[in-house]
């Protein structure tokens, strides 16, 4: 059925039919409408989960670490300054190969503080292990929370996972929604398999070991490979999926109107909304112009980028923040992807929208039209700055 | 109450935490750590922050550990346990498990007192069901003996080195036993390494309250206090009978101290033992600094009592 919802909401819908054993969770703003609604859930008695509410963001991805060792399904989620403060546990979670799903509500790192988007928190948590898949709609943020938590608890991969979504834009923001039914959910979502549960004390295991140059290479090796069946299990995963709802999903990357494009935007999370109509605008006046969406952000899928993008003259790659002293985190990707192709576009790097700042349809419009005659060179470019 | 008998008796059938671990030769870890484990019968899981028994426990692939074990990160035991508690919890409620199973941290000083003392706290307010053990040994031992807030005033540290303009440690230590007490949790002791069985009992009685339950154990640490290697249980019993250490507990808010000595016992007795001490007998201004950590023992030893007078009836006896 379909209901008015905002992302907040989409994604606590989902994580109350997923049902996690443990919720470890510490406000922050956007974030905290998720914990509240699920604090609800919890005091009202409709899930069994235990509300761990703890005295920080460090200490819910710890409980969480703890709960998921234990042989708990568990969830968290958190925002900007709180991302930073649990990174360290992040990797840790992923060391450990423990399947604890994060929602990310994006927003801006201090200083200066600051409440709104963008995706300075998410390309924090860029090399920490978790795969990473971002957001356009309410309806994505929904849908993507449960299929992360089949891609994180899937047998081959066995890694915490991030779901981004945009800080007030997606988070605040009211849109259609149309949640899978409890039932129909639940199956899909599936039970819970631990393995090696510190809880079963008659198969005593040690947790987080401590591995000197003798061991540590070959462990990190593994986790390296673990992360690699994630393409995997996102393509298996997002086709049962769609099978039981329908949605057009289709692959790591959202490619709009691309086949016969000459230029092309790739951009993460809602911005894609706005490129889209920024798209079909100049299609209207002839306009040969596309869009790339990158749905799952890591693993980075180089393969079907350079396949999307491949035949395209010029592309302009839009990172919503700085990686200081260095190209965009997603622009640095597409080039890697880009390189080993004979023909490949020249490539531009735009920086935009930092600390909420708006990002118009008429701005993206621009970047399309003057992408001709940009020269494709190692600086940076910015939309919508003052300068 | 448990024998030593029983003790070992417990750890013949079940050993819990194995030789198999590299602390050094005289530190006084491995008694805690197997005292408190033999003295709970129920099946327990184990948590530790970074930190000398978690390196010396668990270098992989092996591992001391016949118990469930988790180590995260070093400012964290209290949330990861607190973690594995909730799930033990859910998976209670769920039916998926159906044995009563006992939640144990074993951490440092560091990860206490200093980087771990947040979610320590958190932990304590949430009133998970699990026991908090602090080897205190008064120092990051681990990293190279440097200070931290439960080094006591005067004490030498790698950070806190006998310089010609500080000598030592200038602060006095956290009372950290007092923090935890202030959570109003059920039960708060603090024991000695020397003192096994009231440990032992100490263990034994806390495990009888739900919640959480704190235990502050000095363990000497030969190495970073400068002192022979076979002297661990003498300067912990030293550290007890200068009353520089009282054995005490606090339950459900009512004071009890396990054992009073006798004789008014000098600090300087057990300061003159200790080489992390050693500047204050040859620093001209050693003996008023002595005098000052005498002056500081004795008024928190009558804070005690007073304390002990004020909110007595604990079920505690002597140690």
């Amino acid at each position: 059925m379909r209901k008015v919802m905002t992302g907040h909401k989409a994604v606590a819908e989902a994580m109350r039919q997923i049902e996690p054993d443990v919720v470890a969770v510490y406000p922050i703003t956007p974030q905290s409408e998720i914990a509240e609604y699920y604090a609800e859930y919890v005091h009202d008695g409709i899930v069994h989960t235990e509300l761990v509410p703890v005295e920080s963001e460090h200490s819910a991805l710890s409980a969480c670490v703890g709960a998921a060792a234990a042989g708990a399904r568990v969830m968290t989620a958190t925002s900007s300054q709180g991302l930073a403060l649990l990174v360290e546990v992040l990797y840790i979670a992923a060391g450990m190969r423990l399947p604890i799903v994060m929602a990310l509500a994006n927003r801006a790192l201090s200083a200066p503080i600051n409440i709104h988007c963008d995706h300075s928190d998410a390309y924090l948590a860029r090399d920490s292990g978790a795969f990473q898949i971002f957001c356009e709609s309410a309806q994505e943020a929904y849908d993507y929370t449960l299929i992360a938590q089949r891609i994180a608890e899937h047998e081959r991969v066995r890694l915490p996972g991030i779901v981004n979504l945009d800080g007030f834009a997606l988070t605040h923001t009211a849109q259609v929604v149309e949640p899978l039914e409890d039932a129909v959910a639940k199956e899909f979502v599936g039970p819970f398999q631990a393995v090696y549960p510190l809880l079963d004390v008659e198969k005593p295991v040690t947790w987080g070991a401590f591995a000197m140059p003798d061991y540590y290479f070959e462990l990190k090796r593994a986790q390296q490979a673990a992360i690699e069946e994630v393409p995997a299990a996102f393509l298996a995963v997002q086709k049962e999926f769609v099978r039981l709802a329908g949605r057009p999903y289709a692959g790591f990357v959202d490619a709009y109107r691309l086949e016969d494009a000459d230029r092309a935007l790739v951009v993460l999370g809602s911005t894609a909304g706005t490129a889209k109509v920024a798209v079909d605008a100049l299609r209207e006046k002839g306009e040969k112009v596309g869009l790339l969406k990158v749905w799952l952000f890591r693993p980075f899928p180089y393969g079907a980028v350079a396949e999307a993008l491949g035949h395209l003259r010029h592309v302009a790659v839009l990172d919503r923040a700085i990686s200081f002293g260095a190209m965009g985190a997603l622009y640095s990707d597409v080039a890697a992807a880009l390189y080993r192709r004979k023909d490949r576009p020249a490539l531009v790097n735009y920086i935009y929208g930092l600390g909420g700042r708006d990002i118009t349809v008429e701005q993206l419009q621009n970047v399309l039209v003057e992408l001709p005659k940009v020269r494709p060179d190692e600086a940076l470019r910015y939309i919508g700055l003052r300068e | 109450m448990p024998s030593i008998k029983t003790l070992a008796q417990r750890e013949e059938k079940e050993v819990r935490f194995t030789p198999g671990h590299t602390l050094c030769a005289g530190c006084a870890e491995p008694m805690v750590v197997r005292t408190v484990l033999n003295a709970i019968a129920d099946p327990v899981v184990v948590a530790s922050p970074t930190g000398c028994l978690e390196v010396a426990s668990s270098r992989f692939p092996g591992t001391a550990w016949n118990v469930p074990w988790i180590h995260v990160a070093f400012e964290n035991a209290g949330a990861v346990i607190s973690g594995v508690e909730a799930a033990y919890k859910a998976l209670r409620r769920t039916g998926a498990i159906r044995r009563r199973i006992r939640f144990v941290v074993f951490a440092g000083d560091g990860g206490t007192y200093d980087i771990g003392l947040q979610a320590l706290s958190g932990a304590l307010e949430r009133g998970h069901d699990f026991l908090y053990v602090c080897l205190n040994n008064e120092a990051y031992m681990n990293t190279g003996v440097q200070r931290s807030s439960a080094t006591p005033a005067c004490a030498a540290a790698t950070t806190a080195p006998v310089g010609d303009a500080i000598p030592g440690k200038p602060q006095d230590r956290k009372d950290l036993t007092e923090i935890v007490a202030a959570h109003h949790v059920p039960y708060v002791a603090q024991a000695a390494v020397s003192h096994l069985i009231d440990l032992a009992n100490k263990v034994e009685r806390a495990m009888k309250h739900e919640g959480p339950k704190f235990l502050n154990v000095l363990t000497t640490c030969p190495l970073g206090w400068r002192t022979p290697r076979d002297s661990a249980l003498v300067q912990s019993k030293l550290a007890v009978e200068t009353r520089y250490w009282p054995l005490y507990e606090v339950v459900e808010g009512k004071y009890k101290i396990n054992y009073k000595p006798k004789e008014r016992v000098p600090v300087e007795e057990w300061l003159k033992t200790q080489g992390r001490f050693r500047h204050l007998f040859r620093d001209p201004k050693g003996q008023e600094r002595i005098a000052e950590f005498q002056a500081a023992v004795d008024r928190h030893w009558e804070y005690l009592l007073r304390k002990e007078t004020c909110f007595s009836g604990g079920e505690g006896g002597q140690g």
